[in-house]
Parts: structure tokens; C-alpha cells; sequence
């Protein structure tokens, strides 16, 4: 009997354990937003999302930080996806299942835990030296291709492998062809999990900051980037830098930009979540 | 005139030797159903006629299989032609999450036919030989896996017809189904035999009984018996076959 009493409270300790571990990191977080949002939702209005950056901080606006955040995500998505994509149907489809396929598999998925001012270095040297892009949008977007290129081909994977074996043989069995199968069947059947992955990739990027200061992208930019080859600056910069001013109207400037990188990557991530949900919906075939 | 022939077959995979010199010759026309306890190789020879074991990396074959007289491993052979030709039902129906027309109408657009009257002429033709005309012809748009479990077996069933095989493999194509449905592709069955030559494998002895023209006894990777279904059913050589049929193992 004292036995059964003795793992009951075990068992209890347990789920009050578990329960304030989950409370902590909620908590943690809404005190966060909650700060954030009582320092800067009055400073949001239409003037800061158009005005370009200033010594001053009123009329200091983040047009230059979000537009070149949404250059850096189109570019990326350019360059990352079909690489991605591509890459992942390989490995899943066509490539053989032996050692050297263990091995690469084990590498990309390590790829994917790589500190993300490695590949800021990596940008560097390859984006900006030696391909001579200098600290441009280019350079940059290349940078975040290769930093969410591991996850993209991993999401891609994970999605193909959860398409049944039966729908790959049924349609072989009608004479399909390897890739016609995989454009006509697979490929949509596994599209809400790679469309997930790839959206959940891009969040990431949008977030980054190191890898970009890395290759030079610039805290001040007083214009809004027309190519890919121009000088730009991100939101994450934008807010390093206002943060780390002493004047507290650039620290409310900076909640403010916070809030709108947050509402950037929740809707995201919102957009990912729907798109999963709806997706395993209809996989249950 | 001889559309299936196959000499000397023996499958492995890896180390384990699945069939042994399998020697049968299957008539134009006619329901052959291969029988046996799980595990005997019938699933793995009715995949071995259309090539579907290519696809497993351990999977090694010595001999042949002729169909119309050519040696379908040759190297010469398009897989993909070959299994237009030798179409192929699974145990589980495996529509396409698609609509029902686009499920019929896939074999034709992976077989490069894109005239619209043509393929529309052909999803109807092929829905009614498989008995599923009358139930969906007003919802062809719909989802296929909307659809019950007999009624989208007999779907995979009209999806292959649209491709015109001469040959049909079936692999147990009702044992997922419930007494009433199977009785629609038995009934179904009976019919496509006139036009086209079928190999079905089945764990349901009564149904080989009741179908098939012809049945042959796999047991442990070797064809035991292989004769007309009368004679297996009423008065098999084989010693083995008559405690099979009679249920005294399996």
C-alpha cells in the first residue's frame, strides 16, 4: 500500500513540475510582450513605416528596415526554396539508401545546428570577397540561403516521407515515370508539409541579425534599396542599433520596430501552423 | 496464343530465396488465381510480371518472363510501357486524393493523351466496365477518397482499364473489402475476363473457386500445382495442394 501512496506523489510532483516549467516560459514571454508592446504601441503609426532613419528621433522611421527585410526574404525565397526543394527530393526519391546517403543525412541535419555567425563568415568570404558583391542584398539573401538551405531540405524530406508508399505504387503501377510521379502525386500530396518547412525557414531568416552585421550590412542606410546590388539594412539591425543608443526616445523607437518584427514572424509562423493543421487533415487517407 | 510465360523464375532478396524456378504459362483470356499461406511468394511473382520488385534495392532474378512473346527484363524494354500494358490493383484501394475524374484520366495524361474529347470518352467507358458508371457519374469532380471502399477499389480498377492493358494483376484486391463489395468485383471480374487476361492473387479459397479458370498452389516459394480450378478444387495430384484446399494447414 505505502508503495502505491509513495508513486502517487511522485506522480503528482510530477505534473505540478510540469506544469510551472510550462508557466515559466509562457510567462517570461507575455511579461516580455507585454513590456515591449506598454514601451512602443504608441509610437507605431503611418510616419513610421514611411519615414527613412534620422538623427532624430521623432521623425526617425523604419521604411529602409522593413523594406529591405522584404527584399531579403523575396531573395531568399528565390534563392533557397528550388535549391531546397530540389535538393530534398533527391535525397528522398532518387537517392540511394546506403552509408554515404546515412552520412550526408547526418550532415545536413547538423548543418541545420550550426551557429548562424559561421555562415555569416562563410557570406563574407565568399558573397562579398571573392565574388565581389560587396555588403548588398545579393551577398546577404545568399548568406540566409545557405543558413536555411538545411532546414528547407529536411522539411522537404520529412514531408515526402510522410506520403504513403501505396500512392508512389499506384502510380508507377499505371507507368509513370519517377518524376511524373513525383509532380503529380507526391509533390501535392506532401506540399502542405514542405510549404510549412519553407515558411518556418524564412521566419528564421527574416529574425536573423549576426550573419548579416558579418558580411557589412549597415545599421544606417538613409535610402530604400531599388537592386539587389545596393547597400541595405534589416529590422533586426535597425532595432540592435536604436537599443543600443542612450536616448530613450530611440529605445521606445526600437520597441516599437520589435513590435512589428514580432507581428512579422508570428503571422508567419501563424500562416505555418494553419498550413500543417490542415495538411495532416488531409493526409489521413 | 501464350501472353504470359514465365521460365525458370527465382527471386531473392538479399540472401533469402523467395522463388524458386517458378515455370507457368497463363492463357489469353482467363482468370488464374494464386493461392497459398501468407509468406509462399504468390505477392512477390504477380509483382515480378510487371516489374513493381524493381524498386526494392535487395531484389535480385534469374530467368524470364515473356509477355507476348518478349523477355520483359531485357534492357531494351520501357518499364513504363510495360505496365500500361500489365496494369496492376492493390490489396488496399489507393485512389489518388484527387477527384474521381482525375484519377481515371491520370493514366492518359502520363501517357501523353490530351484531347479532351478522348479523354472524357474514355473515364466514362472505363468507369462503366468497372461498375462504378451509375454511382458517380454526377459527382466526378468529387474527392475519390469520399468515396466507400468498394467503390474506390472498383475506381483503381477503371483507372487501369483507361490505359487499355491486356493484362491485369490483381493482389488480393477484396480482402479489405466487406462481403457485398466483394461480390461486385467478383461479379466485375467475371466480365473483364473476356477482354482481358487476369492473375489475382488470394488468400480466400472460395473466391479462387469461384473465379478463376485456372489455379496455382504456391507453397514456401515453389508452384506446387498448377492446373484448371476444377481439378485443383475437386482432385489435386499434390498431396500438399489436397491438405491446403482442405484446410488442414494454412
Amino acid at each position: 500500500m505505502s508503495n502505491v501512496s509513495y508513486n502517487r506523489n511522485i506522480d503528482s510532483i510530477f505534473k505540478y513540475l510540469g506544469i510551472s516549467c510550462t508557466l515559466f516560459g509562457i510567462v517570461m514571454l507575455l511579461i516580455f510582450i507585454g513590456n515591449i508592446v506598454t514601451d512602443g504601441v504608441q509610437r507605431i503609426d503611418w510616419s513610421f513605416l514611411t519615414n527613412l532613419p534620422s538623427r532624430k528621433a521623432e521623425n526617425a522611421g523604419i521604411l529602409t528596415a522593413w523594406t529591405g527585410t522584404a527584399w531579403i526574404l523575396g531573395l531568399t525565397s528565390i534563392f533557397s526554396i528550388p535549391i531546397g526543394v530540389a535538393a530534398g527530393i533527391y535525397l528522398q526519391e532518387y537517392g540511394m539508401k546506403n552509408r554515404l546517403a546515412r552520412i550526408v543525412e547526418l550532415n545536413i541535419a547538423n548543418l541545420a545546428g550550426v551557429p548562424s555567425i559561421i555562415y555569416g563568415l562563410l557570406g563574407l568570404e565568399i558573397f562579398v570577397r571573392v565574388m565581389n558583391f560587396g555588403g548588398s542584398l545579393l551577398a546577404g539573401s545568399l548568406t540566409l540561403s545557405l543558413l536555411i538551405l538545411p532546414v528547407i531540405i529536411v522539411a522537404t524530406r520529412e514531408a515526402l516521407r510522410a506520403v504513403p508508399n501505396s500512392l508512389r505504387e499506384a502510380s508507377y503501377g499505371m507507368g509513370a515515370t519517377k518524376w511524373q510521379t513525383i509532380w503529380y502525386q507526391i509533390l501535392p500530396a506532401a506540399s502542405g508539409g514542405v510549404v510549412t518547412g519553407i515558411i518556418l525557414a524564412l521566419s528564421r531568416a527574416v529574425g536573423e541579425t549576426a550573419p548579416l552585421i558579418v558580411i557589412g550590412a549597415l545599421a544606417y542606410v538613409p535610402f530604400v534599396a531599388k537592386s539587389p546590388m545596393d547597400e541595405f539594412t534589416v529590422l533586426p539591425i535597425q532595432i540592435f542599433n536604436w537599443v543600443s543608443r542612450p536616448q530613450p526616445e530611440f529605445l521606445t523607437n526600437g520597441a516599437a520596430a520589435i513590435i512589428i518584427l514580432l507581428l512579422l514572424t508570428f503571422i508567419m509562423n501563424g500562416i505555418a501552423v494553419y498550413l500543417r493543421n490542415k495538411w495532416q487533415k488531409k493526409i489521413s487517407w | 496464343m501464350k501472353p504470359l510465360e514465365a521460365k525458370k523464375i527465382n527471386v531473392f532478396y538479399g540472401d533469402n530465396h523467395v522463388l524458386k524456378d517458378i515455370d507457368i504459362t497463363i492463357k489469353e483470356n482467363t482468370v488464374t488465381a494464386l493461392i497459398g499461406p501468407s509468406g509462399c511468394g504468390k505477392t512477390t511473382f504477380l509483382r515480378t510480371l510487371n516489374r513493381m520488385n524493381d524498386y526494392i534495392e535487395t531484389f535480385r532474378k534469374k530467368g524470364k518472363v515473356y509477355i507476348d512473346g518478349k523477355d520483359i527484363y531485357d534492357k531494351k524494354v520501357r518499364v513504363e510501357e510495360l505496365r500500361r500494358k500489365v496494369g496492376m490493383v492493390f490489396q488496399k484501394p489507393n485512389p489518388f486524393p484527387k477527384s474521381i475524374f482525375e484519377n481515371v484520366a491520370y493514366g492518359l495524361k502520363i501517357h501523353g493523351i490530351t484531347g479532351k474529347y478522348e479523354i472524357n470518352d474514355t473515364v466514362e467507358k472505363s468507369l462503366k466496365q468497372a461498375a462504378l458508371w451509375g454511382e458517380v457519374k454526377d459527382k466526378l469532380d468529387k474527392p475519390a477518397l469520399s468515396l466507400s471502399g468498394g467503390q474506390q477499389q472498383r475506381l483503381c480498377i477503371a483507372r487501369t482499364l483507361a490505359v487499355k492493358p491486356t493484362i491485369i494483376l490483381m493482389d488480393e484486391p477484396a480482402s479489405a473489402l466487406d462481403p457485398l463489395s466483394t461480390a461486385k468485383i467478383e461479379e466485375l471480374i467475371e466480365e473483364l475476363k473476356e477482354k482481358y487476361t487476369i492473375i489475382i492473387v488470394t488468400h480466400n479459397m472460395q473466391q479462387a473457386a469461384r473465379i478463376s479458370d485456372r489455379t496455382a498452389f504456391f507453397y514456401l516459394g515453389e508452384l506446387i500445382e498448377y492446373d484448371k480450378t476444377s481439378i485443383i478444387f475437386t482432385n489435386p495430384k499434390n498431396k500438399l495442394t489436397e491438405n491446403y484446399i482442405s484446410g488442414r494447414f494454412g
